[in-house]
């Protein structure tokens, strides 16, 4: 079932199915729904089967990077003799990102259920659930989730009567786009400044506390039970288009549609058809002019780029974007491009942690100019400048916050220049009315 | 350390070979080359915020940090490379977006490595066009140190200092973005005696010393390696001077000693240096009257005062060992007895850096003085019988030594000044401060150090070791000493501590003497 609005016949509810019911929340309602077999079912097997079964399902994380889950698990060396930890990246603050929250609120026990077999595979006795700060209701949801999986003793010293250790902290993040970076979240985690660390080591190696630690998206494990109940196989069926992209994955869409909100597809779905059939197309007399497919960070897609794109990571790519987080922002002919993108460029140098040079003078810088140019005080000049701060910021910082704030000036001003220009040429934002002026 | 292992690399071109896990930018300076870098420091953890450091490695697919990355074998760095050059013209280019262009009143201009990258490889015209800069008021940081937000380039060094090597985490990253500054916690500052070296850490002008504020330019300034007087320590230091004048200590490395640190008691304690008031020909009494007469006629007449009677010299702790040892010899000839005070404080340590501290004893040759045969004690003079001869040897006197000097049958002092106790001295000769000698100090370790000479003694002064020569001969015993390294050659031919040294096997970085248990080695 979709939510709010009804689901779409060419939607897979498997996250989502039970979303708007809120009978789905409670434990009993959950195992109603078929809840915490699959965790039963995974303290039967080794840790290595399970991380096995996941690699074989082709699943990816749902954060943005889309690494394959199994792989990121391996990592994880049992017997080391150190403690491990998984932190459940519940910090959902892409722009345009709103599928985590939605798990959060309406299947709680799945984000759990899902959490200890990740924490059991990977041979971690405790899980912590960063959720982002503005998440207030979401956060009630798990806490209360939570503590009814300890009372049920499905969670603790005996998970389920396994003999196994599993313990779930849920933890309220303080409102930091950049806590949802996994090292940051992890400082922030262990009570320091949430700014992203110098990899490597990478988290398999040295991570929270400095001990081996696996960072995965809630929605990422949400999708881990379903594995194990239906079998790898079941999962790594469901695929369009490419094979390296399996499973179904939740995609929330905002801006200029018909129907935004969550929808859950099959991987390699036409994204034509996501926009105009499921998302029920432009308002009334409008048409689409752009979208941006995967959360703020990724290239901006010209319409026509987007009507041949399959909706895979693969198939992003292939179209010069990204699947990133799934949040589909949409703009159509009414809107300008300039004031958007200088709108995103203020959102990154708002949230930019300030270590490095190029994110935290770079995004600051070109929110400047780009607010310059939506004011109609830009010069061609500016064009120039933008494109090199750009270049300066990419792939040269520690995290890629910096990057992401120069993928939307970019990719705008490549598929948008003339909007660009006619905001220099005129003086003033095309889009603006006189009155609105 | 010998079991790790080798690592061979080129960097610029040239073969290195490493430990394995030293970063690709100290490497490079093994190699003769210079990594462009702001937040990096060897005694603080790796940053590697600036992004100054990025190189080329070779079959890598992104420019790497040199602070950050360790070395790997076969690898091929470029440092001056087109890519690299570019990124540090960026980095350059955004550091100064906020930076005000106000080097001609920054008390960092002439040493600023913003100034000087900037200079040596950034962009020739700035492209900020007509947005405004950002602007926060200068704030009082406590202690020595001023924080001017305007030219912070958010290094972090000193956040890294006060919480890794102080232990004392005072400052913080404060704000988010380009708003971001360095903040101080509430109701702290940065009082904590170790805290100015916050200012030397500083790479830009955003750290300021208070004392040293619109004193004088960078490059106005002769500097003189020498040592810290103020405690046993023995802080290796810079002595900073302009116009004959001591401005500014400042720490030297010395990772056996001090690594690259020196306290505010020691820093700032410089202006005796360079003494406002001073005796600058010698002195000798007619009747009641002191008269100012040439060099021989005062060492004859400070040998005849000496002459027969027993001498109690009273020495400064902060006398060079050349100094010490011809004043021992001095005693020894005339049977006499050789004394000194310590003035003390309380210790501070420096937690993050083992056997290292302001010392309770505040003077720098204790462990010398002791060593040279004269005696430690907190009333000295007690031993001083009537008749005695009292010969005052760079020591300050005090209204409570007057019954003392009362009871001494004849005085002479050896000083930058006559103090008002000594105004019966029967001579009084000029000396230099330890500034305007050379010489060497022994530390509470047994580490023997030399100090250069970094100003002009005035008129007619000379270093307390040549006086005593000249005392010495004076009395039949010639030394033929003329120079400091012959005084010391004499000294280490005759003390077995310091057997086998010299100037110049002590070099910069000085040597620890023969029996001493190297006790700041073995901490590390």
């Amino acid at each position: 079932m979709g939510y709010p609005h009804k689901s779409h016949p060419k939607e897979t509810p498997i996250l989502s199915k039970y979303f708007g019911e809120p009978q789905a929340r409670t434990l009993e309602g959950w195992k109603q729904r078929g809840g915490y077999r699959a965790l039963q079912q995974a303290l039967g097997m080794t840790p290595a089967d399970i991380v096995n079964v996941v690699k074989e399902s082709g699943l990816r994380g749902r954060g943005g990077a889309g690494f394959p889950t199994g792989m990121k698990w391996s990592f994880m060396k049992p017997g080391d003799g150190k403690a491990h930890y998984l932190c459940v990246n519940a910090d959902e603050s892409e722009p345009g990102t709103f599928k985590d929250r939605e798990i959060m609120r309406w299947t709680p026990h799945a984000l759990i259920e899902g959490t200890a077999i990740g924490a059991y595979a990977i041979g971690a006795e405790t899980a912590y659930i960063y959720i982002r700060g503005e998440f207030t209701e979401p956060l009630r949801i798990m806490e209360d989730a939570v503590k009814e999986a300890y009372a049920a003793g499905l969670l603790g010293a005996n998970a389920m009567g396994s003999g196994k250790r599993i313990d779930v902290h849920v933890h309220r993040g303080a409102g930091a786009y950049i806590c949802g970076e996994e090292t940051a979240l992890m400082n922030s985690l262990e009570g320091r400044r949430g700014n992203p660390r110098i990899k490597p080591p990478f988290p398999a190696v040295a991570g929270l506390f400095g001990l081996p630690t696996t960072i995965n998206n809630v929605e990422t494990l949400a999708a881990v039970p379903h594995i194990l109940n239906n079998g790898a196989a079941w999962y790594k069926a469901m695929s369009l288009s490419s094979p390296k992209s399996t499973g179904s994955k939740l995609f929330s869409v905002c801006g200029n549609v018909t129907r935004p909100g969550n929808y859950e597809v099959t991987m390699g779905y036409p994204f034509k058809d996501f926009l105009y059939d499921m998302c029920g197309g432009p308002l009334p007399g409008r048409k689409f002019k752009a979208v941006i497919p995967g959360g703020s960070s990724v290239p901006i897609q010209s319409m026509e780029e987007a009507e041949s794109t399959l909706m895979d990571y693969e198939g992003f790519v292939a179209k010069g974007t990204m699947l990133g987080s799934g949040g589909v922002i949409v703009f159509d002919d009414s809107q300008c491009m300039v004031r958007h993108i200088a709108r995103l460029a203020r959102f990154y140098a708002h949230e930019s942690c300030a270590q490095c040079t190029q994110c935290r003078e770079g995004t600051a810088w070109t929110t400047k100019i780009m607010e310059r140019i939506e004011a109609g005080q830009g010069t061609f000049q500016d064009f120039e400048t933008l494109l090199e701060i750009g270049d300066n910021m990419t792939g040269k910082t520690i995290c890629v916050l910096s990057d992401s704030c120069a993928v939307p000036v970019v990719s705008g001003l490549q598929k948008f220049r003339h909007e660009f220009e006619a905001h220099i040429t005129g003086k003033r934002c095309p889009f603006r009315t006189a009155a609105a002026a | 350390m010998a079991d790790t292992p080798m690592v061979s690399l080129t960097i610029e071109g040239r073969q290195v070979q490493v430990p394995a896990g030293t970063s690709i930018l100290e490497a490079a300076k093994v190699a003769g080359v210079l990594v462009p870098h702001y937040c990096y420091h060897p005694g603080l953890p790796v940053a590697g915020v600036c992004r100054m450091c990025l190189v080329e490695v070779e079959k890598s697919p992104k420019l790497a940090p040199a602070c950050a990355t360790s070395v790997a074998e076969g690898q091929i760095v470029h440092v001056h490379s087109e890519a690299s050059l570019k990124a540090r013209q960026g980095v350059l280019e955004l550091l100064l977006i906020n930076h005000p262009l106000d080097c001609p009143i920054c008390d960092q201009s002439g040493e600023c490595e913003l100034q000087d990258y900037t200079f040596r490889e950034g962009r020739a015209e700035g492209r900020l066009g007509p947005d405004p800069k950002r602007f926060n008021p200068v704030e009082d940081f406590g202690g020595d140190v001023l924080y001017v937000p305007n030219r912070c380039i958010l290094c972090t060094r000193c956040v890294r200092f006060m919480d890794d090597v102080v232990h004392d985490p005072v400052l913080n990253v404060s704000e988010r973005g380009d708003r971001a500054l360095i903040g101080k916690f509430e109701g702290q500052d940065l009082t904590h005696e170790w805290a100015p070296n916050v200012v030397d850490l500083c790479p830009v002008g955003a750290l300021l010393s208070k004392d040293f504020l619109n004193k004088a330019r960078a490059w106005e300034l002769d500097r003189t390696p020498s040592i810290c007087p103020n405690c046993t320590q023995g802080c290796n230091a810079i002595f900073e001077t302009r116009d004959n004048v001591v401005v500014r200590m400042r720490p030297r490395s010395n990772a056996d000693v001090n690594q690259w640190y020196l306290c505010e008691s020691g820093r700032l304690d410089y202006k005796w240096l360079s003494p406002a008031t001073r005796i600058e020909a010698p002195l000798v009494r007619h009747g009641d009257k002191l008269s100012a007469v040439d060099w021989e006629s005062a060492i004859r007449a400070a040998a005849t005062t000496l002459g027969g009677a027993r001498v109690v010299a009273l020495v400064s702790p902060m006398l060079s060992n050349e100094s010490l040892h011809l004043a021992a010899r001095v005693v020894a000839k005339t049977g006499g007895t050789g004394v000194f005070r310590v003035r003390t404080g309380p210790e501070a340590p420096l937690e993050g850096v083992p056997d290292l501290a302001l010392r309770t004893e505040r003077a720098a040759n204790v462990k010398g003085a002791e060593l040279l045969g004269f005696t430690k004690s907190a009333s000295p003079l007690d031993t001083l019988a009537s008749g005695d001869v009292l010969l005052v040897i760079g020591e300050t006197l005090t209204a409570a030594d007057a019954p003392a000097l009362a009871r001494a049958g004849k005085v002479i002092v050896i000083g930058t000044s006559l103090p008002d106790e000594a105004r019966g001295a029967t001579v009084a000769l000029p000396s230099s401060t330890m500034a305007e000698e050379e010489g060497t100090f022994t530390n509470l370790r047994g580490r023997v150090q030399r100090y250069m000479q970094a100003t002009a003694a005035p008129g007619m002064t000379r270093p307390a070791w040549w006086i005593l020569a000249d005392l010495l001969t004076q009395l039949g015993e010639p030394t033929a000493t003329f120079l400091a390294s012959e005084v010391f050659a004499a000294l280490a031919a005759s003390h077995p501590a310091f057997a086998g040294m010299s100037y110049d096997t002590l070099g910069l970085k000085g040597q620890i003497m023969s029996g001493e248990p190297a006790a700041q080695e073995a901490a590390r």
